[in-house]
């Protein structure tokens, strides 16, 4: 029977769930021309999420539910950046909506949905709590991609992401049973993550576990988005919504980064050994089909959506060094990531307009003489993305390369370095597309004249400047989440 | 302020930047004067670093520290010894120049490249005179960012191939320096750069650690072989891009090399030296054949360069080939005085040589030698100036090239004669290459009509040129207040290099 100790711990999880059903009731009863209202109402909900996800914060870590639930620092870490880039989303997508007439209810309580899967994702104690979240983003998700669906392109990538993701929710499905069987057999079986944590020790069916592990890895870096395992990541990424890209970017990345950690340092942490290096190899194979790949697009989104794969290389890096060093690093990562990509769409959605999707790079030409800010923000992105200092993405890229080192994996880290330069290549691309080229004829150029998307755009992406000035106290969050 | 000189010298030209970005694009002059300003007030505060600073002292002084990521220990934490204040004092003073130098000649969008300028110059400046090895790491990277901009968008034709080379080949360089300092780190727990100098260190993992800083440092100096992306990215830029990548960008990797590969690695430096001065050799000798060669004004300064920072690289090697000699010690200190000479000498000839070049491109749009020739007859007062710097250039007595190169040579004189007589070599291919550039350029007969429409240079440009020529003068004619500067510091670079770490 669940306490009011339980439920007051899931109290930020209890009010989005309520929040969302009421915007839903909300747009089915509003005239359409009252529809800012919900878009308010909804970064309004989005925004005190955050506030009780902070001002619940347990002293330390408490769980609810016998164990579902997991109330720690990294969730909270995770859930804040979450809720806060998908705001952000919000106000981004607000005036791309409306030019494509698809300023709609449905984009909102789909979205909040989206990112409450997120929350339960990287909260979750026990295999059942990790699955229903991992269900509750990814359904949500396939929705989003699709929602635009008159048009083609965005239908294909939903049923391909739709495909995909069921087959790959039912490999990490079929390896929790495989671990579920390996955790009775010589002892009582368990689904909690807790308790798989010293399966290893008892089991009598090692093997057993260990098939099941692949499974789950298999899952994971379908998720995260990691070569082999990528294919879904392209098209989805070119098709979708470019407010969905974003968060499938942002949210989304950061719950594949909670569910990682999850399975792996909580549930399968005294198996760390055996998938060290299963993540190098994934890593590995991250970084190259991802960069390598990357320089041969011609469309931004497509271009994104490889540099995504190659990002997921660098946060394996902090994964495979397996300690918690190592988790501080790969959080790092994350949330460095999602703060970028989330830069990064912004400036495309600040430049698409109704028939203009912004999305060849060569739609950048001359940016500079057309709008020098916007330009300047995709600058400071771009860089950021490739790893140079003294922006933040490059402080991460240290941190997984200095897990990595310190982890006795030094040919991971030379890999991942040697790669950074290639990568370097496609993002100086765009630049010189921004700044070194003059505009085409006719280029129809301009940045939108919305206001809070120009705000919000400019501090998400001059955070990018200062957080790499000074990114001593985001650290320090984070290795205290992981008790150093 | 005097407590914080140098973060004034840093953020001042940062800060700077911001008004004059802002002037924007409709209000050229506004942001012309106000980055002349800046340029004028950081060289006016970059002179109190020579009241503040005691050059018989020695060692790091005016330092300044703070805490800046805690749960790694690493600091932003600054200080200068003279070859730090002499660099930086070039940096402000050729910082100046180019601005003045730039000021019509740059159309379009001069607000962005004063302020990529001043922005370049700030971050030069920090790299200077960071002791914390991260940021010393950041801001040598950071100084790619408006380089990349100011050629991209200034810069010639090919553009865009040598912009792009440029950023890719020195970022890959400095990346392997990144692994070393995480090794170094894990070592010492600290990026504090005077306890990494004390680390002890295996033979095994100061050779490695060498050889990735000698991979960083050497593509930014650049040393053979892999200078090739300095004769594209110096074609390519514009002039004023040229002259701070000469004058002051390519001391970066001689400076890298006294910050961290002599007392780091000491004893890799020392049993591998024979290397860097092989490759010094290559670099004096077979570049030197390779200027002689080009048809390309700009190509020919810019090989020349490397030539010439061959000059830097040898003389601090020979230091380290000597020092643990019994009795040469004095000899050692002699080349790494003469390096430490030739960086700064350098710094104002290749700069002065690139403006020169700059001042005739405006008139003609075209670098190539054989456009012109008579020069001297409708420009007899640039021609006054390029002939002097031809001859700093090619290392006349009097000038300030001479003094460097003769005490690298004397200094690798006693190491190996052979040494010293290839290192000799530069001083007749020098003349060779430079005279016979000034040969086609200045003197003969006017055969081209748009060289007899060539006008005389304005005050701007005399004032640049003008400028330029009192530094080279001043230091070849009474060195004596540059050593006096440096001289401490470099005994004590020489006195680190002769401790075994193992």
């Amino acid at each position: 029977m669940p306490t009011l100790n339980d439920i007051l711990i899931l109290l930020p999880e209890f009010y989005l769930v309520a929040a969302a059903c009421l915007l839903l009731l909300m747009d089915a009863f509003m005239k359409p021309e009252q529809r800012p209202l919900l878009h308010w109402l909804a970064i309004a909900v989005l925004l005190v999420t955050i506030y009780l996800v902070i001002a619940g914060q347990p002293a330390q870590s408490v769980t609810a539910f016998g164990g579902m639930f997991v109330r720690d620092e990294v969730a909270e870490i995770l859930k804040v950046v979450a809720l806060g880039t998908t705001a952000m989303i919000c106000v981004y997508a607000r005036p791309y909506l409306i030019d494509r007439k698809l300023f709609i209810g449905e984009f909102y309580t789909l979205l909040i949905f989206a990112v409450l899967g997120v929350m339960l994702l990287v909260s979750a104690g026990n295999f059942v709590t990790l699955y229903l979240g991992l269900e509750l983003m990814s359904l949500s998700s396939y929705a989003l991609v699709a929602l635009n669906r008159d048009s083609k392109l965005p239908s294909e990538a939903a049923i391909k992401y739709f495909v995909l993701g069921a087959l790959a929710s039912g490999m990490l499905l079929y390896g929790m049973s495989m671990v579920y069987g390996a955790s009775g057999m010589g002892g009582t079986p368990s689904l909690d993550l807790a308790q798989l944590h010293h399966v290893m020790a008892y089991t009598t069916a090692p093997n057993l576990l260990l098939f099941g592990l692949i499974f789950m890895i298999v899952g994971i870096g379908f998720k995260l988005g990691a070569a082999p395992f990528h294919m879904w990541i392209p098209d989805v990424y070119q098709g979708a919504p470019t407010p969905v890209t974003t968060f499938i970017a942002s949210g989304s990345k950061l719950a594949a980064f909670g569910m990682a950690y999850r399975l792996l340092s909580s549930g399968m942490g005294d198996l760390s050994a055996h998938w060290q290096l299963m993540l190098g190899v994934l890593a590995v194979l991250s970084l190259a089909i991802g960069n390598l790949v990357a320089i041969v697009q011609t469309n931004l989104k497509r271009m994104l959506a490889y540099s995504t794969i190659s990002h997921m290389g660098y946060l394996l890096l902090g994964l495979a060094a397996a300690g918690p060093e190592g988790y501080a690093a790969a959080m790092f990562y994350a949330l460095s990531y999602a703060v970028m990509s989330v830069a990064a769409f912004g400036v495309i959605l600040a430049l698409a307009r109704a028939g203009f999707e912004c999305e060849e790079i060569a739609d950048l030409k001359g940016l500079n003489q057309k709008s020098p800010w916007m330009a300047f923000l995709m600058l400071l992105t771009m860089l950021s993305l490739a790893g140079v200092p003294p922006l933040f993405g490059f402080w991460a890229k240290m941190l997984v390369l200095e897990a990595a080192i310190h982890a006795h994996m030094m040919w991971l880290a030379i890999v991942g370095i040697v790669f950074a330069v290639v990568g370097l290549y496609y993002y100086l691309y765009v630049i010189k597309v921004m700044y070194f080229d003059q505009p085409a004829e006719g280029s129809v150029l301009q940045s939108k004249q919305d206001v809070p998307l120009r705000v919000v755009l400019s501090l998400n992406a001059l955070s990018l400047l200062v957080l790499g000035l000074y990114w001593g106290p985001l650290l320090s969050w984070c290795r205290h989440a992981f008790g150093l | 302020m005097f407590n914080h000189l140098l973060s004034l010298l840093i953020w001042l030209p940062i800060a700077g930047a911001i008004p004059v970005l802002l002037a924007g694009n409709s209000r050229p002059n506004l942001a012309r004067w106000l980055s002349l300003l800046v340029a004028v007030l950081t060289f006016v505060v970059s002179l109190f670093l020579l009241v503040q600073y005691h050059p018989d002292a020695g060692g790091m002084q005016l330092n300044e520290s703070y805490l800046w990521i805690a749960s790694w220990g690493v600091h932003y934490s600054l200080a200068a010894d003279g070859i730090s204040v002499a660099l930086i004092l070039m940096s402000t003073f050729v910082g100046i120049l180019v601005i003045v130098g730039a000021w019509q000649v740059i159309q379009d969008k001069p607000h962005q490249y004063m302020a990529a300028m001043l922005i370049l110059e700030g971050l030069l400046i920090g790299v200077f005179c960071a002791t914390d090895a991260l940021l010393f790491y950041a801001l040598f990277e950071a100084i790619l960012i408006p380089m990349f901009i100011l050629i991209g968008i200034w810069g010639g034709p090919r553009r865009v191939y040598a912009t792009l080379k440029f950023f890719i080949y020195t970022f890959f360089g400095s990346v392997f320096m990144l692994i070393a300092l995480l090794y170094l780190y894990q070592q010492a727990h600290t990026f504090d750069m005077a306890t990494l100098a004390a680390l002890p260190l295996t033979m095994k993992e100061q050779t490695w650690v060498f050889f990735a800083f000698l991979i960083a440092f050497a593509i930014k100096v650049p040393m053979v072989p892999v200078h090739t992306w300095l004769p594209d990215a110096h074609v390519e830029a514009p002039t004023g891009g040229s002259v701070v990548l000469a004058a002051v960008m390519l001391k970066v990797g001689t400076y890298g090399i006294l910050r961290f590969i002599l007392p780091i690695t000491p004893d890799a430096g020392a049993h591998y030296a024979w290397l860097v001065i092989l490759l010094s050799l290559i670099a004096i000798v077979y570049i030197g054949y390779v200027a002689l060669v080009q048809e390309d004004m700009k190509k020919l300064v810019a090989y020349s360069s490397v030539a010439h920072m061959g000059f830097v690289t040898l003389g601090i090697f020979i230091a380290f080939a000597l020092v643990r000699q019994p009795g040469y010690a004095d000899m050692a200190l002699l080349g790494m005085q003469g390096a430490m000479v030739q960086m700064i000498s350098h710094g104002f000839v290749s700069g002065a040589m690139f403006t020169c070049i700059g001042v005739m491109y405006d008139r003609m749009h075209t670098r190539q030698i054989k456009d012109y020739g008579g020069v001297i007859n409708v420009m007899p007062w640039f021609g006054f100036f390029y002939v002097l710097f031809a001859m700093a250039n090619c290392g006349l007595p009097g000038t300030s090239g001479f003094v460097g190169e003769f005490m690298v040579i004397l200094a690798s004189f006693s190491a190996n004669p052979w040494i010293a007589l290839f290192a000799a070599f530069t001083l007749i291919i020098g003349a060779g290459y430079t005279l016979w550039l000034v040969k086609r350029v200045l003197w003969g007969e006017i055969t081209n009509p748009h060289v007899a429409e060539m006008k005389e240079i304005n005050g701007r440009e005399t004032f640049v040129l003008a400028a330029f020529a009192a530094a080279v003068l001043a230091i070849g004619v009474w060195p004596q207040p540059l050593v006096h500067l440096m001289g401490t510091s470099v005994s004590q670079l020489v006195q680190q290099l002769a401790i075994h770490k193992i």
